[in-house]
Formats: structure tokens, C-alpha cells, sequence
């Protein structure tokens, strides 16, 4: 987070999204990318005669499972298009393109890619086109890169293929990073940016006055929004624990340790945080700590014992 | 009560309420953003949160960025002590079938409906791709406009309209959002603009932005205690399509008028017509989907999704506009429909209707 100039300008921050999903195919999908690898384009034949290039493994029409492969040509037919002036990140041409549907000669249906053309004036529904390979081809719909204009013959019909290849592909990794702008709204923003003068600020509902920390801006009970800020702690009791015995990736904490839930004093809901400062077997509901702070920190490290006797069961039972 | 019943139960949308939609609301988290839609249409039917029957929302975790991200607005309706919740992670019109569906079982009396999306931390062209098909789309990342555009060309090779006809549906819908408090392009502001993806200019193209909305709906007799003219929900179905375009007759929706047969859209004349079109190339598709080029039919008169299209809610904003305009006697019966994936691939029609006066 980085903070902001003055409130009640609220914080921002980068926030990025990565996910490289690992996704199995079927045997039609393994049969059509490995054949792109191999530079061949296989369809699906349904019950009804027609062939579907991408193919899929279920009749859209019957839902009956269709396995009937078929090689089409690499040349094909625009169906529709639509000049691309300004490609994104991650699209199939870095310069200006056009996106098309094209009816593969043999197919019965159209496949989505990218046209490289010098301009929008030199694309047209019903033009010729046909598959530029990818150089590195690894059984994905990116092995085509893209489709180019073509002027020469059609490709002969669809021919029946058995779709077995030395090496197939059985699964790809579909990558993707998606790009935001983190911002957490205005009471979180007041929280975290009192955290950093190391104070904690919970906000009351004026309905049933309960003092929420971390604030959310809302009361859960009531449904309202919790407005009044209030300061809380710095102190707090263990209401309940539990001990870790696992250590996480990237953490550099020793097992074992204890993870509790505190409610800080003025507080009626308890917060997370790790105890330290006593051995871990000796950590208990009812636990007076206080937040340790190190240098820099935006958030306490850790809770530590303050020395003082165990809160009575009562005073924090209710918010266990 | 509805002058014909094809359901167990009367159901009626009471009461609507919207927030302004913005091109951005960084100082608002989502459960603040949607709080005082929550409040604005509990305060019209007198109800408190505690007193709903059901509750049901509609968002995107790809549009927050963040994994069950709908949970943090669960705050928002109180639900402590236990409350009976669900979500779809789609645009809130399906959020409100499921609520209807609900209502028809008799588990409950009442709904609560909301949906919200704020598209301004991210970029909501490329976030929309992660909802194509993972193995031959995904990868290639076409946009949410790159799309819509591979059908306006479509349309237009059709001969069914041409980029002017287009520039007339941009023109038409910011215009009649003038008189709409919450949209956020409102008269002649936009123009046609340069090409996005050709063929749509920027005029053809929905304005991204935050928003929320919330239905609240309600059986039979409690619907008349809580609301003086209910919008009777007579007839509301949804269909989708392949999700490969390629499959598809993209100058054509075949589940919209599925769908709208199976509501009773063709049973009788509408005067309202709320569609849920964020390119103007879908306008086309769904008037002769749903026939609606007859005269006395008001289309998109709150500006629709070429004024607003606030991600996950704009398609609830439509049954809320219809029923609207029911409530204030401005409209008898009207038909409402919202969309979700690429090009008009699921699509979801209402029949709503006034009892007369």
C-alpha cells in the first residue's frame, strides 16, 4: 500500500492477478491441439453430416458425444471480421489486425483468430484466407498465429483422420495476468493509515454500538454503516487459539507458533494475529497481550504478554 | 392479481432502487457502495432486513480481483443472526430468478435482490475474456468489444444495419437517459467517436463504470400490502446458446425469443421494452428477437446499458426500469431482458405487468 497524501483520500495499490491454470483435455480437444503442433486441422463430424472445426466433444444440438474426427484444409473462408486499430496486451498481433471467423475449407463452422492484413480496406466477409504456423508450436490454439490473405485454390473436403499422433498433448497451461488497482475504501483506508501512527481505529454502528475492527465499513447485524471512529486497545485478550504446526511457503516464521484471535480493549470482535514472547503451550484463553511493532512495520508483528492476570471468562466470552 | 397464471405462486417485483453509476468509486469499498441501494428499496416497501424471506445476490470475482469477494458485501444486509442466502456469479437478473424460483416453492414470501460491479480497478475488456472458453478463445484474449464487433460487421454484411443505423441506437439511448438521475451518459454527450474495434465507434460502445442495484421482490398479497401497483412478474424464462461463436448465427438470438415464448412476450402487446443491449449492434438483434418494431413500444427509455452498464447489475437495472415504470403508472406491461457472455450468448426475458387502474 502506499499512502495517501491526506484523508480522506483513500489508498491505492497495484494489485496483480496471476493464475497459470493447468487444464486436461479430452480426446477430441488433445487430438485438434496436437494436430496444430503438427500443423493439421482436425474437426469433428456430427450425427447430422456436419463438420465443426474448432471441434467440440458434445453435439450442441443433441448433446450426443461425438468422437468422429475429420482433417480439414488450412485455407478458409471469412464469415465476419472486425478491424482491430489498437491490439491489447497478450492478442495474437502486436500491430493493427483483424479479427475474423473463418470457415476452413471442409468445416461447417468457424474458428476465431486474428488476420494479419495491412489494413481494414484489404479485408472483406467471403475473402480467402488461410493458417500461418506459429515458428514454436507446442498444442495450442496459438500454434496458429494468425491467418494471412490467400489467393491460391481451396483445400480439398474434410478426410476422415484417426487423430493419433506420437506424442500428444494431454493438457495445456493456460496462462493469464489480469492488472488492477487495488483500493480499499474509505474505513479501511482510515484503518490502515492509523495503523501506521500505530494506532488501531475501529468504527461504532450507531444502531447496536458494537465496536468493529478491522472496520468494514458496515455493522453485519444492522446493516448500517458504521461511522464513529473509535480507538481501541492497544492491549487485548486471547479469546481463543490455535497452535500452527505446518510452516507456510515464503513465511519466515518457526513452527510451532500460535495464531489467536485478540479482542483488543473497547473492541466487540476479535481480531487475528500471532502470539510471541511465550512458549506456545503456555498461550490461553483469557491472555492479556499487547502488540509489538518493529521498525517499519504497517501492521503489529506480533502480540506478546503484557504481564497482567487472565481476563475473567466473562468479560470476553461474547466474542469468542 | 395477474389476468393469466402460468406459476404456482403471483410473484411482483415492489420495489427498485439504483446507485449513480460512476467511471470510478475508488473511495468506496463494494459493501459500501451498495449499502444505501440496500437501505433506498428496504425504506420503499417498509421492510427490514431481518424481515426478508431470502436473499440473493449477483457479482463478478473477476471484477474485484479478489476470490468470494461477494462475501464482504453480505455485511450490507445484516446477516447476523443467520440469514437465507445465496449468489450468482453473474449479472443480478439471474440472481433474481433464483429468488423467484424460490418464492414459487413457497420457502419464502419475500426477496431481497442486489447485484454490484465496479470495473474501474481493473480493465474490464481484458477481465471479460476470462469468461471465454479456456482452451480456443482465452488464449487469444479477444475483448469484450472485439467481439461485439465480429457481430455488428455481421449484422451489417446482413444487410440488417449499417454504422449509421448503429450511430442512431447510441444517439437514441443517451438522449432518453437524460431524464435518467443515475446513468452516467446522459444526452447528447456522446458522440460517435472513433472506431474501437470497426465496426463500432466509441457511440456504440457502453460507458465502464461502478454501480449497484437492488429488487425487491414479493408474493401476492404481501406484494399489494407493500407496494400499491406491484409489477407482476407474468412470465420470465432464460436460455443460452453454444459458447463457440463459431457455431453460431451471431445476426441472430434464438434463446431471447426462446425464452420470451416461454414468458408470454408474444401473448399481448408491451408499451416498455428494457433491454439489456451494452452495444448498440445487440439492440438490432434483440428488437427482432423479441419483435419489437411495432409503434407504442418505448425502447430503453432509461438510456439502457449505452448509458450504464455497471458489470453484474446493468441486466437487474432492466427488470428494475420496467417494473418502475409499472409502479408509476407510466407502463402496463413491458418486457425486460439482460444478457451475459460474449455477443448475447445467455439471455433472460421478463414479462412484467400492471393490474389496471
Amino acid at each position: 500500500m502506499t499512502s495517501a497524501a491526506s484523508p480522506p483520500e483513500v489508498l491505492r495499490a497495484p494489485l496483480v492477478v496471476e493464475f497459470p491454470f493447468t487444464r486436461s483435455l479430452g480426446p477430441v480437444q488433445s487430438a485438434f491441439l496436437t494436430g496444430l503442433r503438427e500443423r493439421v486441422v482436425l474437426g469433428v463430424r456430427t450425427s447430422d453430416g456436419k463438420v465443426m472445426v474448432p471441434p467440440v466433444e458434445y453435439d450442441p444440438v443433441t448433446a450426443e458425444e461425438i468422437r468422429d474426427l475429420v482433417e480439414v484444409g488450412t485455407t478458409g473462408t471469412v464469415t465476419t471480421w472486425a478491424w482491430n486499430g489498437s491490439p491489447r496486451p497478450s492478442q495474437p498481433l502486436a500491430t493493427s489486425f483483424a479479427w475474423v471467423l473463418v470457415r476452413l475449407d471442409g468445416a461447417d463452422t468457424a474458428i476465431l483468430h486474428a488476420l494479419d492484413a495491412p489494413g481494414p480496406e484489404a479485408v472483406r466477409t467471403g475473402m480467402r484466407v488461410r493458417v500461418r504456423w506459429a515458428e514454436e508450436r507446442t498444442g495450442a490454439i496459438t500454434d496458429i498465429a494468425c491467418f494471412e490473405p490467400h489467393d491460391g485454390p481451396a483445400s480439398e473436403g474434410a478426410a476422415p483422420h484417426d487423430g493419433r499422433f506420437a506424442g500428444a498433448v494431454t493438457g495445456i497451461v493456460a496462462a493469464a495476468r489480469l492488472d488492477y488497482t487495488y483500493s480499499p475504501g474509505r474505513s479501511q483506508t482510515a484503518y490502515i493509515n492509523a495503523l501506521a501512527e500505530r494506532r488501531t481505529v475501529g468504527e461504532r454502528c450507531p444502531s447496536c454500538h458494537k465496536v468493529y475492527v478491522p472496520p468494514r465499513g458496515a455493522c453485519p447485524t444492522c446493516g448500517v454503516a458504521t461511522t464513529d471512529h473509535v480507538e481501541v486497545g492497544p492491549a487485548g485478550t486471547v479469546t481463543t487459539y490455535c497452535i500452527v504446526n505446518i510452516k507456510a511457503k515464503n513465511l519466515d516464521i518457526e513452527v510451532p507458533y500460535v495464531y489467536a484471535h485478540i479482542a483488543l480493549d473497547g473492541a466487540d470482535l476479535a481480531l487475528h494475529g500471532r502470539i510471541g514472547g511465550i512458549p506456545y503451550d503456555q498461550v490461553r484463553m483469557g491472555l492479556r497481550v499487547e502488540p509489538v511493532w518493529t521498525e517499519g512495520g504497517r501492521h503489529p508483528d506480533h502480540y506478546r504478554p503484557t504481564g497482567e492476570p487472565d481476563a475473567d471468562y466473562d468479560a470476553y466470552k461474547e466474542l469468542i | 392479481m395477474p389476468t393469466t397464471s402460468r406459476y404456482a405462486r403471483d410473484v411482483a417485483v415492489v420495489a427498485f432502487a439504483q446507485s449513480d453509476h460512476r467511471r470510478r468509486s475508488d473511495e468506496l469499498s463494494e459493501v459500501e457502495m451498495v449499502m444505501p441501494v440496500l437501505h433506498q428499496v428496504l425504506d420503499r416497501t417498509g421492510l427490514k432486513a431481518g424481515e426478508i424471506g431470502f436473499t440473493c445476490s449477483g457479482s463478478s470475482d473477476y471484477l474485484a480481483g479478489r476470490a468470494f469477494s461477494f462475501t464482504m458485501t453480505l455485511d450490507g444486509v445484516g446477516a447476523w443472526p443467520p440469514i437465507s442466502e445465496s449468489h450468482v456469479e453473474m449479472d443480478g437478473a439471474w440472481a433474481l430468478y433464483e429468488a423467484w424460483v424460490k418464492i414459487q416453492t413457497g420457502e419464502a414470501d419475500t426477496a431481497l435482490v442486489y447485484s454490484y460491479g465496479k470495473s474501474s480497478p481493473g480493465s474490464v475488456r481484458d477481465v471479460l475474456t476470462r469468461q471465454l472458453d479456456p482452451y480456443y478463445l482465452a488464449p487469444l484474449w479477444p475483448d469484450s468489444v472485439a467481439l461485439a464487433a465480429l457481430q455488428a460487421q455481421a449484422l451489417i454484411d446482413a444487410g440488417e444495419t449499417d454504422e449509421a443505423g448503429l450511430a442512431a441506437i447510441g444517439a437514441r439511448s443517451r438522449a432518453a437517459a437524460g431524464a435518467n438521475p443515475h446513468a452516467q451518459l446522459r444526452g447528447d454527450a456522446v458522440a460517435p467517436g472513433d472506431y474501437q474495434v470497426r465496426p463500432l465507434r466509441t457511440g456504440d460502445c457502453p460507458p465502464i463504470g461502478d454501480g449497484a442495484a437492488a429488487v425487491v421482490l414479493a408474493a401476492g398479497d404481501t406484494a399489494r400490502r407493500l407496494c400499491a401497483r406491484p409489477a407482476w412478474i407474468t412470465g420470465i424464462d432464460h436460455r443460452i446458446e453454444a459458447h463457440g461463436l463459431g457455431l453460431r448465427d451471431l445476426t441472430d438470438s434464438p434463446s431471447t425469443r426462446i425464452a420470451a415464448e416461454h414468458a408470454g412476450v408474444f401473448d399481448a402487446p408491451v408499451d416498455t421494452a428494457e433491454l439489456h443491449a451494452p452495444f448498440s449492434s445487440q439492440e438490432v438483434v434483440l428488437r427482432k428477437a423479441l419483435r419489437l418494431d411495432g409503434e407504442g413500444v418505448a425502447v430503453n427509455p432509461s438510456g439502457g446499458a449505452l448509458a450504464a452498464n455497471p458489470m453484474m447489475a446493468a441486466g437487474l437495472i432492466r427488470i428494475g426500469e420496467a417494473a418502475a415504470r409499472i409502479h408509476r403508472g407510466e407502463s402496463d406491461r413491458a418486457v425486460a431482458h439482460a444478457t451475459s457472455g460474449p455477443c448475447l450468448q445467455q439471455n433472460l426475458v421478463a414479462v412484467l405487468e400492471g393490474e389496471p387502474a
